[in-house]
């Protein structure tokens, strides 16, 4: 019984990493740089919410619309603002940009919104409890994992299907011949940070609910995790980073639940140094070879 | 139909007699490069296929074909950037089977990049430097304790970094960023820094590409001069005819990752082949 | 000599003379009962930023790796210094305390550059942004396991327990689980920080010269022509990799011997942070520009209230605006032009010099 409390312990918080690492993905494939402050956005996301629901008196889906919208434009104005100018430049300059960003929406929460943790007032998301004989599952479980799915079906059919969908891939194949063909690599590079950072408002919520603890630095850690998630499935692939979160939640839950709880974080971490030395590409990407 | 020869680990590979197309030069001389029906696929598109050839010591010779014939996909393979799925390269007589980069080179290939990779923010000395830095003995504690040893092989590397940048006449430049140097610059350092290496074969990928008339005549004199005052085969792509015609010995026509032609110059400009290869199929009836 | 070399030595002189000077003049500073309270106190962690700036920055400057986890390499070091200071202490009654705080620092050194080799096989095959996020992982891994370390020194030896505080009666504790090294003897001195700042310029300085040094950075510009020179291009980045992993164990000895407690939230992510943008605003690659930033950037919170409050945003800023600035042709080209005229007044007598 207990087995199968943590397993589903495990998924839900599983779901929760898939839905960020989905935006690191994304972002990862098709801009090609890694988006330390996507963790950030979720923790705007999550106090956008708790303004709505709080100080706002907004009907809880209002109040996650608001809070997506808001983040919508926050990530197209990070990426307008502080990587476009960066197209062109080293990968190490990107990436310490984007650390940079994520110190400054950390410390602008925290003007603010101020240091103390908020508690994250309860929703429809976590309104109830379900029984199935002695398990007890609570609905803001169902609901993660549930919203989980829809995400990774609904991105799926627009990547495949969709026009803007289409540019996606072709600029995360090759930048150069997109911009060729026409297609709109600023636009595009756009609409994907757009994308990631609705996604992350939604799983700002998400995270919330099931660990009702808000504040400045509550997106980091899963910002981080997320990423190591997205590694761990293949970066650039959208079922990849659903398989690598739910499996590092399961992993992370049953690590403190039968390893140690100290050790929760560590255990995470070692599971993306051993992924990255035995199958750099993770577990369902493509080799990349550098061209010479 | 040529005998494909799939890789089979442990094999050793042994020279066999030079074929080389400037035999005079190779008489009971074991070749400097020996590709042996070798190939690479990407996934399952054959880049390169059974690609057979042996460059005598001290021969120049050319690869040519059109674009994507895989040209420096063979460069990539002989200096073991890919390993080959297929065949096996033998320098100096000895297989390359399941080297790196780094080992090929130690056995004496150097090269230069269609896209020049120079280190840019480095001055143009230090680029040679790098070429020199299997030759200098002087370990790490020495190096930061600045012993004796240290200042000594410093002059030796400076003198012989001024030396080598001499080829093009090159030391005014010497401290120089290599990054602001001009383009026709910047592939004349790749030679020399290649060089520096101390080689016994020298792959150049396209080294007159940007590069204006007088700049490739000048070129072709300085490749034939490199060969002779340090006695290494030169192995060159290049899309300038004129370069290729005039310095190679002998030329060696890649299309669609086979080889269609081998041969001299005046062989390879009258062969059929070839000409369908660059130019098309000539309709029936066209003179 | 050649113009670029004579450059060098310039750049050399004047980043040695200006580290010397400065503590020659605090020390007379000290020596007169001039210096404020607070600036006294803050001498050797200085020290200790200068060095961890100078070795961060060999990683990210000249072999152009961006390590996220160099605090962790600190705190291996800090942890080391305090057990072998305190293990000296109580089971060989080593009085001397500048012995104890030399040996600490050696111990710090050792141990975190081992820590580094260990880590670096495995890391620098990667590349990019995968090597940032593992060096992270190993530091958040290293905190976490410090968390559940417990050491003690009982009848004259070390004992060593993991996860639960398994130890005999009257085991004197020198490393508490999260409550981190505690009861450390304060021995740091600022002598001893400023001969340590003079190691590390020594061997930072030496290094980036000397042919392990253009190697390295060949390394960085780049891998692909670096490798087909015969450059072996993983010894090298273990080389800088290490070496800056064992700089930084000495300054984290150091640190934790100036204060009475070491705990592990002391050596965050955040705090590599730090000196990422120590080393970001004094210059990729440029030395002295580490250990003017980690000089200024260290007393600058001491003496303005004000910024200690808006540090960490001034941070973010500075480090998104020293990348966009650096790096973006335009803005690039205009900053160019617009320092053309003062660059031309300068060049007749030029100092110094880029080293990178």
């Amino acid at each position: 019984m207990i087995f199968l409390d943590n397993l589903i312990n495990g998924l839900s918080l599983g779901s929760i990493y898939a839905i960020i690492a989905l935006g690191y993905t994304m972002v990862y494939g098709i801009a090609k740089m890694l988006n330390f402050a996507h963790g950030d956005v979720i923790m705007v996301g999550a106090y956008v919410a708790f303004c709505g629901l709080q100080y706002w008196g907004l009907p809880p889906v209002v109040a996650i619309l608001a809070s997506m919208a808001i983040c919508t434009v926050l990530g197209i104005t990070i990426e307008g603002l502080a990587y476009r100018p960066l197209r062109q430049a080293a990968s190490l300059a990107v990436l310490i940009t984007a650390i940079g960003m994520s110190y400054l929406l950390q410390n602008v929460a925290l003007m603010i919104w101020g240091a103390n943790p908020k508690s994250f007032p309860p929703t429809f998301i976590n309104s109830t409890t379900f029984r199935l004989g002695q398990l007890r599952v609570s609905s803001a479980t169902v609901i993660t994992i549930l919203a989980n799915i829809v995400i990774m079906v609904s991105l799926t059919l627009f990547t495949a299907k969709t026009k803007m969908g289409k540019a996606m891939r072709c600029v995360s194949e090759d930048r150069g011949a997109a911009e060729l063909m026409g297609i709109n690599v600023n636009r595009t590079i756009s609409v994907t940070f757009a994308i990631g950072s609705a996604l992350a408002a939604i799983a700002g919520v998400l995270l919330c609910s099931s660990y009702p603890i808000l504040q400045p630095t509550t997106g980091s850690m899963p910002g981080i995790k997320a990423f190591t998630a997205a590694v761990f499935g293949g970066i650039g692939s959208i079922p990849g980073a659903m398989l690598g979160g739910v499996l590092l939640g399961v992993i992370e839950i049953f690590g403190k639940a039968y390893i140690s709880t100290e050790l929760g974080d560590a255990i995470v971490f070692a599971v993306l140094i051993v992924v990255l030395l035995v199958k750099p590409t993770g577990l369902l990407g493509k080799p990349v070879r550098e061209k010479v | 139909m040529s005998q494909q020869v799939k890789r089979r680990a442990n094999t050793k590979m042994v020279p066999l007699q030079s074929d080389a197309i400037v035999p005079e030069r190779d008489i009971n001389k074991a070749p400097v490069l020996e590709a042996r029906h070798l190939g690479i696929e990407f996934g399952g598109l054959k880049a390169v296929d059974d690609f057979n050839l042996t460059i005598g010591k001290t021969e120049i010779a050319g690869l040519i074909g059109p674009n994507g014939a895989g040209k420096t996909t063979v460069f990539n393979l002989i200096t073991k950037v890919y390993e080959p799925t297929m065949g096996a390269v033998l320098i100096n007589g000895r297989d390359t089977h399941g080297m790196n980069i780094v080992q090929a080179s130690k056995l004496g290939i150097a090269r230069t990049f269609q896209n020049i990779r120079l280190f840019d923010q480095m001055t143009v000395e230090e680029n040679v430097r790098i070429g020199l830095h299997n030759q200098i003995k002087y370990n790490m504690f020495t190096g930061m304790l600045r012993l004796p040893a240290y200042w000594k092989q410093e002059k030796k590397q400076h003198d012989r970094a001024l030396e080598l940048l001499h080829i093009f006449d090159m030391e005014k430049l010497a401290d120089e960023q290599a990054g602001s140097l001009p383009y026709g610059a910047q592939r004349r350092l790749e030679i020399v820094r290649a060089l520096a290496t101390n080689p016994s074969l020298l792959l150049l990928d396209e080294p007159a590409a940007g590069m204006n008339p007088h700049e490739t005549e000048e070129l072709m004199e300085n490749i034939a001069k490199i060969r002779d005052q340090f006695q290494i085969a030169i192995l060159l792509i290049e899309h300038d005819m004129s370069l290729v015609m005039g310095v190679c010995e002998g030329i060696c026509v890649l299309n669609f990752g086979k080889i269609i032609a081998k041969g001299t110059a005046d062989e390879i400009q009258a062969n059929p082949v070839v000409i369908e290869a660059y130019l098309g199929k000539k309709k029936e009836g066209q003179a | 000599m050649t113009k670029a070399k004579r450059n060098r030595l310039i750049y050399n002189i004047v980043t040695y003379a200006l580290v010397i000077a400065a503590f020659l003049i605090l020390q007379s500073m000290i020596a007169n009962k001039t210096i404020t309270r607070s600036l006294k106190g803050q001498l050797v962690p200085i020290c200790c930023w200068i060095v961890m700036a100078v070795s961060l920055n060999l990683v990210i400057g000249i072999s152009g790796e961006l390590s996220l986890g160099h605090a962790g390499f600190m705190s291996i070091g800090a942890y080391t210094g305090a057990v072998v200071s305190g293990w000296l202490l109580n089971a060989f009654a080593v009085e001397n305390t500048l012995l104890r705080l030399v040996l600490a620092i050696i111990a710090g050194g050792v141990m975190a550059g081992i820590l580094g080799a260990l880590i670096g096989i495995p890391v620098l095959r990667l590349r990019g942004d995968y090597l940032a996020i593992v060096t992270l992982a190993f530091g958040e891994i290293i905190r976490s396991l410090v968390n559940v370390l417990y050491i003690g020194v009982s009848d004259g030896r070390l004992r060593f327990s993991f996860l639960t505080k398994d130890m005999p009666e009257g085991t004197v504790m020198l490393v508490d689980g999260a409550k981190g090294a505690v009861k450390i003897k304060p021995i740091s001195t600022f002598t001893v920080g400023f001969v340590l700042i003079l190691i590390t310029l020594f061997v930072v300085l030496n290094l980036i010269n000397s042919r392990a040094g253009c190697a390295i950075k060949a390394t960085r510009d780049n891998r692909i022509a670096a490798e087909s020179m015969g450059i072996p291009v993983t010894k090298y980045k273990m080389i800088a990799f290490t070496t800056a992993a064992a700089l930084a164990g000495m300054a984290g000895a150091l640190y934790g011997l100036n204060s009475s407690t070491v705990v592990p939230t002391q050596f965050t992510f955040n705090q590599s942070i730090n000196v990422l943008v120590f080393v970001v605003l004094g210059g990729l690659g440029n030395v002295l520009g580490s250990v003017i930033s980690a000089t200024l950037l260290t007393v600058l919170p001491e003496v303005l209230r004000a910024f200690s409050d808006y540090r960490m945003l001034a941070y973010a800023i500075v480090l998104i605006l020293v990348m966009i600035f650096t790096n973006n042709p335009l803005i690039r080209s205009f900053v160019n032009r617009l320092f053309s005229p003062i660059k031309r007044l300068f060049r007749k007598n030029k100092q110094g010099g880029d080293i990178a």
